[in-house]
Parts: structure tokens; sequence; C-alpha cells
């Protein structure tokens, strides 16, 4: 009734405009409302009635992750939850930064592996649920063990878990059947604490696909409202942090905006009207020069911090990949500084022959990346394949030692127009050597089902985002139920098969991460496996997109001296990878 | 009169029908699983995966026959129910149109209406004199020929990003939720301009156009040269042939208001409008049937309706229609 009223005196407004004939006569202030707006927004307690206006000088816009309206707030589906429904309503037992690897204990007190099977959590005293009943153990236990009643994001972890028992009011035990410590070490900060006095109410459909309207959870913000282009959080003043870690929060509201797409994201950030952009918006590097009062992480290049490898993935179940002298021309013929510079604008940076993220450095073995390692020398690709009987055929292109044709296609999803240019590149550099290789664009299903399947011959991935450990990157590219790709989804989509390599990836995950020796080890081992064998190929790294402008808010993470080191990323696990702890560091413009 | 409505109403039947199932199976034959695009979002770990993937093939019934589940859609649709989004999850779908349509009226109606009745009036007028002909009619060829989505961007940059002077995203500001305030309905009626202006300029130039060509045609007919050498006034002679054109006029209109639910795809995009256009585009890109067939539904009951009206309304303004029909009684 209400909207129907609202669109009646929208029509009895128009009609006046247009009988006046001129609906651009008056000029209101810069391009938004929100600054010329008069603000009378009806505060809390005496009328109870929602706030409907948001105050620019209090607010932070965002947006990057939403893709469409919100539709749930479900901590456990991590597919489409609204953004920040883990990280500003639920919380996880530890926070993790990437950048030092350091995890900080958050709803937890502490925890440590008591002995080898034994892992001993301590709770931190002192904080409630944002309808006042207290966070108890009680309740960490419950959460954990909803996994094995329900079909939820961290089920699996009772594969491997055995029990968990109260010890006293702040203290759990797990004991474990197989202590996988860097997938444990993962679970800590990603499974989201959830309320047992709620959460046990709910049958098991609604705890995995429920739409959990009105979220109840610990965390900094609170469930205001949505609407077809936003969700608005709402500071939560009795927020545990504040007391316990001395811990304040500037922005009263956050908004964050669905995107449609791009062109519109960056038209807002250029106005200084949304203050946080997550999308990967091409041509930021030129606009950070052009005066425009946008920022990045990195005031030069590249620009934003990495989140992700993206590799070349190749199908060696068909012929000619299976011959691993084709996959090592095809890895010295590409030319990735190309593509970061003409493609991304230098916003990313080539990519370690290893594969692995800057963050986990540590990890490369620099001996078996100067031995193995490839750069881009199309002479040297050449040799290699002239040298494995791949001859010139009739239209220039090599033909298989056996004299058939090769004629290969590389898939990217149709729209994803950085990866698009890429692969342009690619198929050209690869022509230049004599392989033909031609670029194909599916549409995203289409290149889905192609990986899934196994009948693509080349494509782009970037499915292993950064994590705490490197085990995260190696179970994926070595991923060893082959079978069960196809529902599953965990990676190894060009069906490399290689014992070796799934055994020392298991024996990773059981290492302890206070092992750095026995960790480093065992990725040497499998880094000279992935170098010598080929199963990918990794070109660059994505970046974690973020361009943000200081016309309202100020203090943005940075990678300067005086600046905070932390990630200012809106999507899907972040907020619990030090994204929440940039909320506590903004400030707002002075004007 | 009866027997012609009958008639209608079981042909109309039968379309439905027919329509429906067509609905029902072109989502289907699209490659790739729903499912697996949900869990490719999601960014599980592969042991979870598993558990999740086989959860939701039964929680949408994807895991029986497909005859069944055919079966399982007609009878789900005489429930009234529309079943569940699989991109928007688990919001039902019939919800996520219904928030969706108010913004697809107040733009498209008025777009439509206005440019309908301007562009007539002004395509007849224009067919009068040469002077205007030779001025318009081109400038009425260029709108109607410009895509929607570059007069957008157009708009959106000029009025939007360089002077400022219109919003040019979302429906009312982002610092606003709906309310019944001046504040808000200012604020709407800002945000409305743009998309609007763009929708109106283009539609404008098509009917215009069309009327112009229709009126220069009848004026070229028998009856006009008829009604010219018995010595009828010129004025005359011209509302004769406007009420001549004006029938495949109003068969567009209807045709237009009956799509109506569809909404405008780029405009929506290029604007950040919340409509069905952005909606239906999502739901291909998600493999979301169940929201694509809740669009489409409504698309195909909307012609339906727009074709009866233009059936009803060539009765009641074309005698010829009404003659046939006695005639046949």
């Amino acid at each position: 009734m209400k909207r129907l009223s609202v669109v009646l005196s929208i029509l009895i407004g128009l009609s006046m405009m247009l009988g006046a004939c001129s609906p651009a006569t008056q000029a209101p202030a810069a391009g938004e409302a929100p600054t010329s707006a008069p603000v009378v927004a009806p505060t809390t307690a005496a009328t109870e009635a929602p706030v409907v206006e948001f105050p620019r000088s209090e607010t932070l816009y965002t947006g990057g992750k939403q893709w469409g309206p919100v539709s749930n707030w479900n901590p456990f589906m991590t597919g489409n939850y609204a953004t920040g429904t883990l990280g500003l309503v639920y919380e996880t037992l530890f926070i993790y930064d990437p950048l030092t690897d350091k995890f900080t204990p958050w709803l937890a007190e502490s925890g440590s592996w008591t002995d080898a099977k034994t892992y001993v959590l301590k709770l931190r005293q002192g904080i409630n649920w944002s309808d006042g009943q207290p966070l108890t153990v009680d309740d960490v236990k419950f959460t954990f063990e909803l996994g094995k009643t329900a079909a939820l994001n961290f089920s699996s972890v009772w594969d491997w878990l055995d029990s968990i028992t109260k010890v006293d009011a702040n203290t759990l035990q797990f004991t474990f059947k197989d202590a996988l410590y860097q997938e444990w070490a993962n679970n800590l900060y990603n499974v989201p604490i959830v309320p047992q006095h709620i959460w046990s109410t709910l049958n098991a459909k609604d705890v995995s696909t429920g739409a959990n309207e009105k979220p109840v959870g610990s965390g900094a913000f609170l469930y205001q409202s949505y609407d077809q282009t936003k969700m608005v959080w709402v500071r939560n003043d009795n927020w545990w942090a504040i007391k316990a870690l001395g811990y304040s929060i500037a922005p009263k509201y956050i908004v964050d905006l669905v995107n449609t797409s791009n062109e519109n994201s960056l038209g807002l950030v250029l106005q200084g009207n949304e203050d946080l952009n997550n999308n990967y918006l091409p041509g930021v590097s030129n606009l950070l020069q052009g005066g425009y009062a946008m920022h990045t992480y990195y005031s030069a290049p590249p620009y934003h911090l990495a989140a992700n490898t993206a590799w070349l993935d190749i199908n060696l179940q068909k012929k000619p990949m299976d011959d691993v002298k084709f996959r090592q021309a095809i890895a010295y013929a590409i030319n990735v500084n190309d593509i970061v510079s003409r493609d991304y604008g230098n916003m990313v940076q080539a990519a370690n022959p290893t594969g692995l993220l800057p963050v986990w450095d540590k990890y490369v073995d620099q001996n078996v990346v100067k031995q193995l390692g490839t750069t881009y020398d199309p002479a040297k690709a050449k040799q290699i394949l002239a040298a494995a009987g791949y001859k010139p055929g009739k239209d220039g292109f090599v033909t298989a030692p056996d004299g058939s044709p090769i004629a290969l296609k590389i898939i990217v999803p149709n729209g994803w127009s950085d990866w698009m240019a890429a692969i342009q590149i690619i198929s050209k550099n690869l022509q230049d050597v004599g392989i033909n290789v031609q670029p194909d664009y599916p549409d995203f299903n289409g290149y889905l089902d192609a990986r899934l399947k196994g009948t693509f011959d080349l494509a782009i991935d970037n499915q292993a985002q950064i994590s705490n450990t490197p085990w995260s990157y190696y179970h994926f590219i070595f991923y060893d139920k082959l079978t069960d790709i196809a529902s599953t989804q965990g990676g190894n989509y060009g069906r490399y098969n290689n014992q070796k390599a799934f055994d020392l990836v298991t024996q990773l995950d059981k290492t302890s991460a206070d092992d750095l020796k026995g960790m480093q080890g065992i990725t040497s081992q499998l880094q000279t496996i992935q170098l010598t064998d080929l199963p990918i190929i990794p070109l660059w790294y994505n970046g974690a997109w973020a361009q943000f402008s200081n016309a309202n808010w100020t203090n943005w993470p940075g990678s300067g001296d005086g600046q905070n080191h932390n990630f200012p990323v809106t999507w899907n696990g972040y907020w619990n990878m030090t994204s929440i702890l940039m909320l506590t560091q903004l400030k707002p413009a002075t004007k | 009169m009866k027997r012609y409505f009958g008639r209608k109403l079981l042909v109309y039947t039968l379309t439905l029908i027919l329509a429906v199932t067509v609905d029902w199976l072109i989502p289907r034959f699209m490659p790739g699983n729903p499912i697996q695009i949900m869990i490719a979002r999601a960014g599980l770990k592969a042991e979870s995966a598993k558990l999740i993937y086989s959860y939701y093939m039964q929680a949408f019934g994807l895991d029986v026959p497909i005859w069944q589940q055919y079966i399982n859609f007609w009878i789900a649709l005489f429930h009234g129910d529309f079943g569940v989004s699989l991109w928007l999850f688990p919001r039902p779908v019939i919800r996520i149109i219904m928030d969706a349509v108010p913004y697809d009226l107040i733009l498209l109606l008025p777009a439509i209406l206005i440019s309908w009745f301007a562009g007539n009036n002004f395509g007849a007028f224009a067919a009068r004199s040469k002077w205007l002909d030779n001025t318009i009619s081109p400038l009425g060829y260029v709108l109607t020929a410009t895509p929607y989505m570059w007069l957008g961007i157009l708009l959106a940059w000029s009025l939007g990003i360089v002077v400022h002077i219109f919003p040019f995203s979302g429906a009312y500001s982002y610092g606003l939720m709906p309310h019944l305030s001046w504040t808000f309905i200012w604020s709407l009626l800002q945000h409305w301009v743009l998309p609007f202006a763009s929708l109106f300029l283009v539609m404008f130039g098509g009917w215009a156009i069309g009327m112009r060509n229709m009126i220069i045609y009848e004026l070229e007919a028998d009856y006009s040269h008829y009604l010219e050498a018995l010595g009828a006034p010129k004025k005359l002679i011209r509302k004769y042939a406007f009420r001549n054109a004006i029938l495949p006029q109003i068969t567009g209109l209807a045709l237009q208001l009956g799509v109506i639910i569809a909404g405008q795809l780029v405009t929506e995009i290029v604007f950040s409008y919340p409509g069905v256009g952005y909606l239906i585009l999502q739901a291909i890109q998600n493999h979301d049937f169940f929201l694509l067939q809740g669009c489409f539904l409504f698309i195909i009951i909307g012609v339906l309706i727009a074709n009866f009206v233009i059936d009803v309304t060539y009765v009641l303004v074309d005698p010829r229609t009404r003659a046939g029909m006695t005639g046949e009684a």
C-alpha cells in the first residue's frame, strides 16, 4: 500500500513537471542527494521509527562484492550472503593477517596444540550477542557441531575431527582423529560462530540454506535495512572490541551498493560518492595520475595487493598437451610482461614461476626456481618444439610428431574483459612460435562446464585465493580426487595425475604451522614436481582491487610508513583477513 | 459478440499453455548446470562442496527425471508457487519480481505513454509541412536509430559526471530508504530524469517517424483524393487520415505496454536502475531457471493481455472490425 501511494505521488509529480515542460530547470548539488538533503534523521529511542536517511558524514559507502540485490544473511552460505555478513556481524575465533602471517585472537583469547592430536581453545570473556545474551564456549561447540548435522561450508572438518569437549566455562578441547594442522588453522579464521539460542531452534534445512533475516551476531555492525540497490549496516556501539581491544569505528553506517557495471562504479568513485570500491576498474592507473581524489594501496605499480594467482590450465588428457615438451614450449612462449603492461596497465605483477603469492615468498625454493623456472624466450620455445619433433606444416603452424595438425582453443568467460585481452596476447604469443591457438569466449557456464568435464584445451583459472597456508594453493592445483572434479570443483582441471605430488600435499596438511623448515621441505619438492611437469603455468597475480576516495573518509590502508597495512577489501573472506581493522582506522575527512 | 470473444479466449488459453511450456523448456536447453554455478561462486573447499552439491540438487528438485520436473512445475504453478531463485537464493522468485516491477513502471509507463502521444502528434504535424518534414524527420530518424545505451551513457556522462546536474546511479539517493517524504520524492524525481529522458527521446523518434509515414500514405490513398475532389476541407481530410493512421500505432503501443514488465535492460544497467531487465540478464548469466521462468511468465501474460486489449480496442475504434463481427454472428 505504501509503495502504491509513493508511486501515485510520483506520477502526479511527474505530470506536473512535464506540464511545465522543462524538467532540467533546477540544478541541485553535485550528483547525489546526500550532500544536499536536509538531514532529519529520527534518532533511536523516542519514536522507534526506523532511520531512513543516512547522513553523508556518518556513512561509509562501499561496493564491489554485491552483484545483485541482497537475499540472505546466512554466514554459512558463502556464495551469496550480504557483504559483511561474516566479518561485520558474525565473527570468527581468530583473524588472520596474510601480510605478516599472524593470527590475532578475536573471539578466542588464545588457542594452542597441547599434543599432536589435541587443540585447546580459550574463549574471550565478556562478549555478548547483539540481543544481549552472552557468547559462551557452548556457542562455539554448537557451531562446530552444526557442521555434523547440516551440509555447511566447513562440514568436511568432521572427516578428521573426532570430538569437542567443554573443559570449563571458557575452555574447549578439540580432539582429532587425524590432525590436519594447516586446514584447521584455516577454519579458525573462517568458521563464523553463531548463537546457539537462535540456531538450535532451526531445522537442518534452514541452517544450511535459510535466509536468516535480521541476523544476530557478535560483530561491530548490526542489520539496519536493505533495498534493491543496497545493504545498510549500522554500528554496534556495544561491540566487545571497543572495551577489550580499545577499538572504535568512526562510520555509523556502512552502505554497500549493488554493482551493475564497472563504468557506473567508476563514476561513483570519481565523484566521491562511493568511498571504497573493489571492482576491477580498467585504466585506474591512468586516473590516479589525473588529479582525481582516488587512491590505491600502493601509489605506484602494481597499485593493488595480490589476491590470487592467474594461471594457465592445461588439459593433460588431450594431445599434444600430454607431452611435457609441448607444455614447456608454451611456458617459454608466453610474454607475461606484455599482459601486465598492455592489458593491465601495470596494475598486476607477473607471477613467480611457482605461482606462490608474494605473501608465500618464504616457501619459494629459489634454487629450484633458478634451475627449473621458465621465462619468456620464444627462441627457446621454438627450439624445444623442433627438438621434440613438432615440425612446421603448410600453414606455418607446427604439427604433432605423428603428423596430425594442432588446433587448440584457449577459453575465458565472455565479458571478463581483462582476461579476454590476456588470452588474445597469449594466443598471439603461441602463434608466433608456431602453435595454432585461438582465443574463445564461452559464457561463464560454458567455461565452467568445459573445465569441470575436462573438455577444454587451455583455460585461465585463478580459483585458489590468498590464505594462511600454501597448502590451499597446492591442494587446488594437485587436487587428487580426479573422478570427483565435476561435483567438487576441487581444482586440477587439467587432470594431472601424480600420486607422489598428492601425497606431498596431504603431508603438508599434516605439518604443523610452527614447523617452517618442514613445510619448506615439502613445498620445495612440490615446486620441483610442478616446474618439471608443468601441469599448470602461473602467469600473473590478480589484484585485491581496491580504489578509495579521500573525500569523506581518510586514513585508508597503504604501503607507506605511517599508513596501516590492512586489506581494504569487502569481498567474502577478507573482513576476517584484516579488513575489519581497516574500519577501526578510518577517520572522517576534515572539510 | 459472445462467439467472437469465446473463440479468442480459447486461442489465448492454448497460446498460454504453449508459451509457458516453451518458457519452461528454454532455460533447460542452456549448457551447464545451475548448481555448479552456485558452488563456483561459493568458493568452497572440495570436500564440503561435494556435500552441498548433492544437497542443492535435491533441494531444487533437479535430481528427478526431466518429465517429472515438468509436471512438478505445473503443479507448483497452480499453487501460485514460482519457485525460489538460484541466483538470489533463497528468495522466492515472486518477491524478487515484485520488488523490481515498480521501478519499471515508473520509468517505462510515462516514457511509453508520453512518447506515444507526443510522437504521434508531432509526426502528424510534421507530415503537413515540407519545412518541418525536412528538419524534424531527419532528427526523428537519428533519434530512433540511436541505441538506448549510447544515448544513456552520453546523458549520464554529460549531465551526470561533467556538469553534475543530475545523479546518474540508482532510483533514489543511496543515502535514503524508501519512505513518504518530500526529500525522498525529490530524490526519486532527480534520479528519474536521465533514464526517462534517454528512453523518451529514442521512443519519441520512433513514433514520430511511424506516424509521419503513415499519414503521408493515407493522404495518398484513394479516399483522400476522393474527399479532396469533393472539395472537403483539408482539416477534415487530415482528420480521416489521422484516424486511419493511428490504428497500427495503437497496436504498437499495446505491444510495448505488454512487455513493460520486461523492463529496459540497457537503460537499467547504465543508470543502475533496479528493474526487471537487469534481473533477466543476471538470471541468464547465473542459469537461474526459476527466476528466468518467472520473469518470462509475467511477460507472456503481459503480451497476451495486451493482445486482448488490442482486440477489444479495435472493436471500439475500427468500425470495420465491428461490421465483420456482426456479419459473422
